[in-house]
């Protein structure tokens, strides 16, 4: 039909967040061997513990090999071409936002994120990491006097050690997989996050994940702990400047929420993807994962993921305690030549447990869209309820859906929904739109927008808006 | 004064089709201001490829003659500059789109369309005021306005919305493609009652359809009879009852 050529057309925008910061940095050179990993820790002046740690997780990686069982294509990742460590060097310790270097400033302020200004603005407080460290963790005082700890991975290592020995791979053992075991070795900072019992969180708490350096990997941590009966809200954004060569992002999040806490944990990726040939573009690969240790405690994901040329990505939650809830609403857009393989794991070994999986793929272009899920059921846990709905948008006639579910239920008493639908934004929905007015690029941005209104609404407001926005950017250029 | 032509549109020798296929051979028609014009006849006849001809949806092809609406070549148009210069289409099958509400959409609609003419965007409490105030003539639950666009709407309320939109874009040109088809009786009055009521010296309408019924509570100032992409037939408004008892075979 003519009118697929004149979606061809659709304008192309390009990647807004794709700039490089000039600054100088300190970094390793490239490759993995035991003394990066020494020169690592050393750098960051970590405890034994850490060092051991990260030489067994390296040891065992060796014996690792890359998984291949996505439904994703990739040439092979050099893992000694990689550097493993860059920091900007002006960057010691600093003790408040004016000791920041104002390029590093600038580029989180050109991001949308004015580490100042949103101090005064929001009430978001934020961790920035920029390459393989922490610049700045904001409204640290304020939130210490609830009691609350938030600054970044390495910070913690040093202040709250004997928290780090305890939760430390508690989720995600370095055993997990190859990706997590590499992480455990190598990761450089993150953030982490401490709620006392009873504390209920006062603001939204983000990390803003930026990826600089060329030929660097990013391999970070974040840890959060939500104790008895506290909450949080925690958001994590990222970018990465436009280059022809793939870089590597390898994170490990775990969150552990004890007896009635609630984690919130919402994602809003826009890594560089590459350009609508497939050249460059992160690989994203990695592992979060949520324990509802705790009884009648409640782990919910929420993920925009808009960005990265592939991304291997499953958060997860373990229902432990009995009576605890666990959810994932994600949204996954691929365009041109990115591609996803993204989904949910719900492990139900506690009674009474309830899990919700919402998962929402759009593919444009050439891009492959996957979902991949496993909800699984242990003999002792009675009365167990999941409900999964999947459903896929195809734009263009180039572009994949594929849903992998695999549903493991070992006791009699469980109640497992499954739902999934594929359909296609139709000429039809197109021309009505047109016919009143609107035109071509809002009316398709409407569309997908209301295809993904479930999961949107699960977002803190401010981020929801800039998902609306980042789903309308990503879309563009889009449609073959 | 402005330059105002003679008639709002007209269609010399229209041929066109899809694939290769001719659909319309040789249509005549001119429109003038504030006329109402009915354009009947049988299924397969080219009444609707004239209806998204005029609409500019894609996938139609023009083999030979001219559109000319206000002075200007219809043919050039995009789907949404139709709509923009005041062309209106009443579809025959609203389609629904999941998780956009009615109103969001409308209000999209009428701000895309008024910012395209040079005006104002209208703000969230002008544009709920309007709106109250037309659902209320149509006799439609404002429930309808908050639910997904045409989803799971019955065909009663799929076409008082096609009717709502119209009177809200206050197009120069409604084209209403079938909109009495699968109304019960109550539906088709109401949605008359829409048309009546928008109808001015300012705006004509082109009403295709079926059957007479329609024609029994809008009356159409000319009728058209159209068979085989042809317009065999014209007159008055008398003519429908020719038709309703002889049909479309005598002629």
């Amino acid at each position: 039909m003519a009118s697929s050529k004149e979606l061809d057309q659709y304008l192309q925008r390009e990647y807004e967040a794709g700039f490089v910061t000039d600054i100088e940095s300190d970094s390793l050179e490239p490759g993995l061997n035991e003394d990066v990993i020494r020169t690592i820790s050393a750098k960051k002046n970590e405890p034994p513990f850490m060092l051991e740690w990260r030489l067994q997780a390296f040891r065992h990686w060796q014996k690792l090999k890359e998984p291949h069982w996505a439904h994703i294509h990739y040439d092979p990742i050099q893992y000694q071409d990689i550097v493993y460590y860059s920091a900007p060097k002006t960057k010691s310790s600093v003790n408040s936002l004016d000791e920041i270097d104002p390029e590093l400033l600038k580029t989180y302020a050109k991001l949308g994120i004015p580490l100042l200004e949103q101090e005064r603005l929001h009430g978001i407080a934020i961790d920035a990491v920029f390459d393989s460290v922490s610049v700045a963790t904001t409204f640290k005082e304020k939130l210490a006097q609830e009691g609350i700890i938030f600054c970044s991975f390495s910070e913690a290592v040093q202040n709250h050690p004997e928290l780090i020995k305890q939760y430390l791979g508690t989720v995600v053992p370095y055993t997990d997989n190859f990706f997590a075991c590499l992480n455990a070795a190598v990761f450089t900072d993150g953030s982490f996050c401490y709620i006392p019992k009873g504390v209920r969180c006062p603001m939204e708490l983000s990390t803003y994940f930026r990826i600089n350096a060329a030929a660097t990997g990013q391999f970070e941590r974040t840890l959060i702990i939500a104790a008895e009966n506290s909450s949080v809200s925690y958001l994590e954004g990222c970018t990465a400047p436009r280059r022809d060569e793939n870089q590597l992002h390898a994170a490990v999040v775990e969150l552990i929420a004890l007896d009635e806490a609630q984690i919130k944990y919402s994602t809003v990726q826009n890594w560089y993807p590459g350009d609508k040939d497939g050249k460059g573009g992160i690989y994203n690969f990695v592992t979060k994962r949520g324990l509802c240790r705790g009884k009648s405690s409640k782990i919910s994901w929420t993920q925009v993921e808009t960005g990265s040329a592939i991304t291997w990505k499953y958060p997860s939650v373990i229902l432990q305690g009995d009576n605890s809830i666990g959810e994932f609403y994600s949204v996954a857009l691929t365009n041109h030549r990115q591609q996803a393989d993204t989904g949910t794991k719900m492990i139900h070994l506690g009674s009474n447990t309830r899990s919700t999986i919402l998962a929402k793929g759009i593919a444009a272009g050439y891009g492959s869209n996957s979902y991949r899920g496993l909800v699984q059921v242990s003999s002792k846990a009675h009365n167990t309820q999941n409900y999964t709905q999947c459903d896929s948008l195809l734009l263009g006639s180039h572009s994949s859906a594929h849903t992998f579910p695999t549903i493991e239920v070992k006791n009699n008493s469980a109640k497992i929904e499954h739902e999934a639908t594929t359909g296609k934004i139709s000429e039809e929905q197109l021309f009505y739109c047109r016919q009143r007015g609107i035109n071509q690029e809002d009316a398709i941005s409407m569309i997908v927008n209301g295809f993904c209104k479930e999961v949107l609404k699960e977002l803190p407001m401010e981020f929801a808006v800039e998902a609306q926005k980042l789903l309308t950017v990503s879309l563009e250029g889009a449609i073959g | 004064m402005a330059f105002s032509p003679a008639s709002l549109l007209t269609i010399q020798n229209l041929h066109a089709g899809v694939d290769n296929t001719p659909i319309l051979q040789g249509i005549e028609l001119s429109i003038g201001y504030g006329q109402v014009h009915a354009i009947m006849g049988p299924n397969g006849s080219g009444k609707s490829t004239l209806a998204n001809l005029l609409a500019r949806k894609n996938g139609y092809e023009v083999y030979q003659g001219t559109i000319t609406y206000l002075a200007e070549d219809l043919l050039s148009f995009s789907p949404e500059e139709c709509a923009w210069k005041g062309i209106f289409l009443g579809f025959q099958y609203p389609v629904s789109i999941p998780g956009v509400s009615n109103i969001q959409f409308l209000k999209s609609a009428v701000n895309a369309t008024r910012v395209a003419q040079g005006k104002p965007p209208l703000d969230a409490i002008d544009f709920l005021n309007m709106i109250k105030e037309k659902t209320a003539k149509l006799d439609m639950p404002s429930e309808l306005l908050y639910r997904s666009l045409n989803d799971g709407f019955s065909g009663g309320e799929k076409k008082r919305n096609e009717i709502l939109q119209m009177t809200l874009l206050e197009p120069k040109l409604a084209i209403l493609d079938e909109t009495d088809s699968g109304l019960d009786i109550d539906a088709l009055k109401a949605v008359a009652t829409g048309v009546n009521n928008f109808r001015n010296e300012n705006r004509s309408i082109i009403l295709i359809t079926h059957y007479q019924r329609l024609l029994d509570y809008i009356e159409p100032d000319f009728i058209h009879v159209m068979v085989n992409g042809k317009i065999v037939k014209s007159g008055g408004k008398e003519l429908a009852s020719t038709l309703e008892e002889k049909g479309y075979a005598w002629l």
